[in-house]
């Protein structure tokens, strides 16, 4: 099985505990993976450029695109909103032939064309569909037995389902909680699973932005969990890296970690937690750990 | 098909609260959640508290909560919503007070409408005839224009649930529909109010509204769309026109982001409060190893992606 992987800027940069963490899990899965981004791809522009101008975020996606068909490979990401920006550019460049003819211009010095056949997915949508449930069970060296764990999409890869194709693919509404109970952990239903993280409203209004950590962490808490987990590193740098804040904002005490879900597969499949950045998070992840008898 | 309603109650008379009453019945396999409801308040419990009327998903008024999302429940299959054991849950719609049972009160929502003053403004003298607009434009307001007012957007907005201030999705939909509009020539000035606190810039991007809008208006794709005209027409000097402005010219600059710069960029260098804010934050992320790279490298091939972004400027530019 291989993949033109598109890492995103995160893995590598606010998040840098992820990239090695997702290598390593591919690595045991068996995924190949031919790399993106060393081939000139860009950032997907995260919606953020799109705001200025998504016409261009829709020419840099098509580019990606067109380099990933070159090497005539499938696209996997391990970004939620990469996944979300990615299908939302895919879909408007499929489905409108004159559009794509105007983007594919822009493409043309490059000597690059994108062809409308791709088809970018998450780490977590290849677990369930491409490897499967019952194979990724096989891989389980250290179950997460005792674990409970309220799964954190993040908006981009549940909305919009029609860009995401939940139609078609319609086990990907509830993968993350899939994923969770073939490694041996609890899923912990609870309200904020698909809300939004806060992470896009943090540089416009950090104070609703933190509000929105501080009312998933605690719902979390209050449910019983002893850990969120998120395919999404956006997510990831608010819920983890704003928690502090969110504490401080509502007078509460809520420290709950926040495990990446590569992190979260890699743990089960047996790796050192060091190996998979456990120990660089801002809220402690010492507590999971113990739960199930690993030094942090 | 045998069913169980299960329907959020409130009577602000009792003294009971929220509570959930389920309500057991049998009904016909095609039937919409709407049916089953007025099932129940004919044949089951007649004090049952809900808004309906067009039975046609035309009106908007029965707008409520189905299994957690908003939804018309007119237009709502049972049979798609009912569980394992044949349960669905209903409650009023969230970000909107409950009047009773599944009746919310709409006025903030009438109200933040009003804002953006919903009317078309000309300017100079009217036409002898209509005024003339392209198919083109009309084609694309269309879209817009048939928002129902139903407010499921507002419902389920992530950024109201947090600041009730917050504008709306639906407010500024309608907003865009006047925005865009070809024979309106406040577009200027309406995008200087929308610019301000609480407006189009205190969206989450949470495409909540665009998942929950039974007429496929994409609010959020709307808001995005104001955004951008918003920075073309010269409103570049908020934080969120500041942010999209460095995060284009950091990636045009290496081809993927650099988050230590990112910040420091939309802020301004001078800024020194501003920075100081970053500064407990970047120091637990110091301490965890978690700062990214001082040293921020270029994608192979930079150079066809600064071209790009160069060549696109100038297109638009030259359009403009």
């Amino acid at each position: 099985m291989k993949f033109a992987f598109f890492p995103g800027c995160v893995s590598r940069g606010g998040c840098p505990e992820l990239y090695p963490a997702a290598k390593k899990v591919c690595a045991q899965l068996g995924i190949e993976l031919d790399e993106l981004q060393d081939r000139g791809a860009t950032c997907t522009g995260a919606g953020v450029l799109q705001e200025k101008n998504q016409f261009l975020g829709d020419v840099l996606n098509a580019r990606t695109f067109a380099i990933a068909e070159g090497l005539g490979l499938p696209i996997m990401v391990i970004c939620s909103t990469c996944q979300g920006v990615m299908s939302q550019a895919n879909k408007r460049l499929k489905t409108d032939p004159d559009y794509l003819a105007k983007v594919n211009e822009q493409l043309r010095e490059e000597g690059l064309e994108y062809k409308g056949t791709a088809s970018p997915r998450h780490l977590l949508w290849v677990m369930v569909e491409d490897i499967g449930i019952d194979n990724l069970k096989t891989y389980v060296r250290r179950p997460l037995t005792g674990l409970r764990l309220a799964p954190f999409y993040g908006c981009y890869i549940v909305r919009p389902s029609d860009d995401l194709e939940f139609k078609l693919y319609p086990n990907r509404e509830d993968s993350l909680e899939r994923v969770m109970e073939a490694l041996g952990a609890e899923p912990v239903d609870f309200p904020g699973k698909t809300r939004c993280c806060g992470f896009p409203l943090l540089t416009i209004n950090e104070k609703n932005s933190v509000q929105m950590v501080a009312n998933h962490t605690m719902s979390a808490k209050q449910l019983g969990a002893d850990a969120l987990v998120t395919p999404c590193p956006l997510c990831h740098l608010n819920l983890d890296g704003y928690q502090p804040s969110a504490m401080k904002q509502t007078q509460q005490d809520i420290n709950i970690p926040i495990i990446h879900l590569p992190q979260l597969v890699g743990l089960a499949m047996g790796f050192d937690p060091k190996e998979l950045g456990l120990s660089r998070h801002i809220i402690s992840t010492k507590k999971v750990l113990s739960k199930i008898q690993v030094a942090a | 098909m045998q069913v169980i309603v299960s329907v959020n109650r409130f009577n602000p008379q009792d003294n009971k609260g929220k509570y959930w009453e389920d309500y057991n019945l049998e009904i016909e396999e095609n039937s919409t959640v709407l049916d089953a409801l007025i099932k129940i308040r004919e044949e089951i419990d007649g004090s049952l508290a809900m808004r309906c009327s067009c039975r046609s998903a035309i009106c908007g008024s029965c707008a409520m909560r189905v299994n957690g999302h908003a939804r018309l429940a007119c237009n709502t299959k049972l049979a798609d919503m009912t569980d394992d054991a044949g349960m669905i849950k209903v409650e009023p719609m969230t970000n909107f007070p409950v009047i009773k049972d599944l009746v919310i009160d709409q006025q903030t929502f009438w109200d933040k409408v009003k804002q953006v003053s919903p009317w078309l403004q000309s300017e100079g003298p009217d036409p002898k005839g209509e005024y003339v607009a392209s198919n083109e434009s009309m084609n694309h307001l269309a879209g817009v224009m048939a928002c129902i007012m139903c407010g499921a957007c507002v419902s389920d907005c992530s950024a109201l649930e947090v600041d009730k201030n917050f504008i709306g999705p639906a407010a500024l939909a309608k907003a865009y529909r006047f925005v865009a509009d070809p024979r309106d020539s406040k577009s200027v000035q309406r995008l200087g109010v929308l610019n301000e606190y609480s407006g189009i810039w205190d969206c989450t991007r949470c495409y909540e509204c665009v998942e929950v809008c039974p007429k496929g208006i994409a609010p959020m794709d709307r808001i995005m769309a104001l955004r951008e005209e918003a920075i073309r027409v010269g409103y570049d000097n908020t934080m969120g026109a500041r942010h999209a402005d460095a995060f284009s010219d950091i990636v045009e600059d290496s081809g993927w982001l650099d988050e230590l710069r990112l910040p420091i960029k939309t802020v301004g260098i001078f800024n020194l409060p501003a920075l100081l804010n970053f500064a407990p934050v970047g120091l637990r992320a110091l301490v965890k190893g978690k700062m990214p790279a001082i040293f921020h490298h270029n994608v192979p091939n930079v150079q066809n992606v600064r071209k790009l972004f160069k060549r696109i400027r100038n297109d638009q530019n030259k359009d403009d």
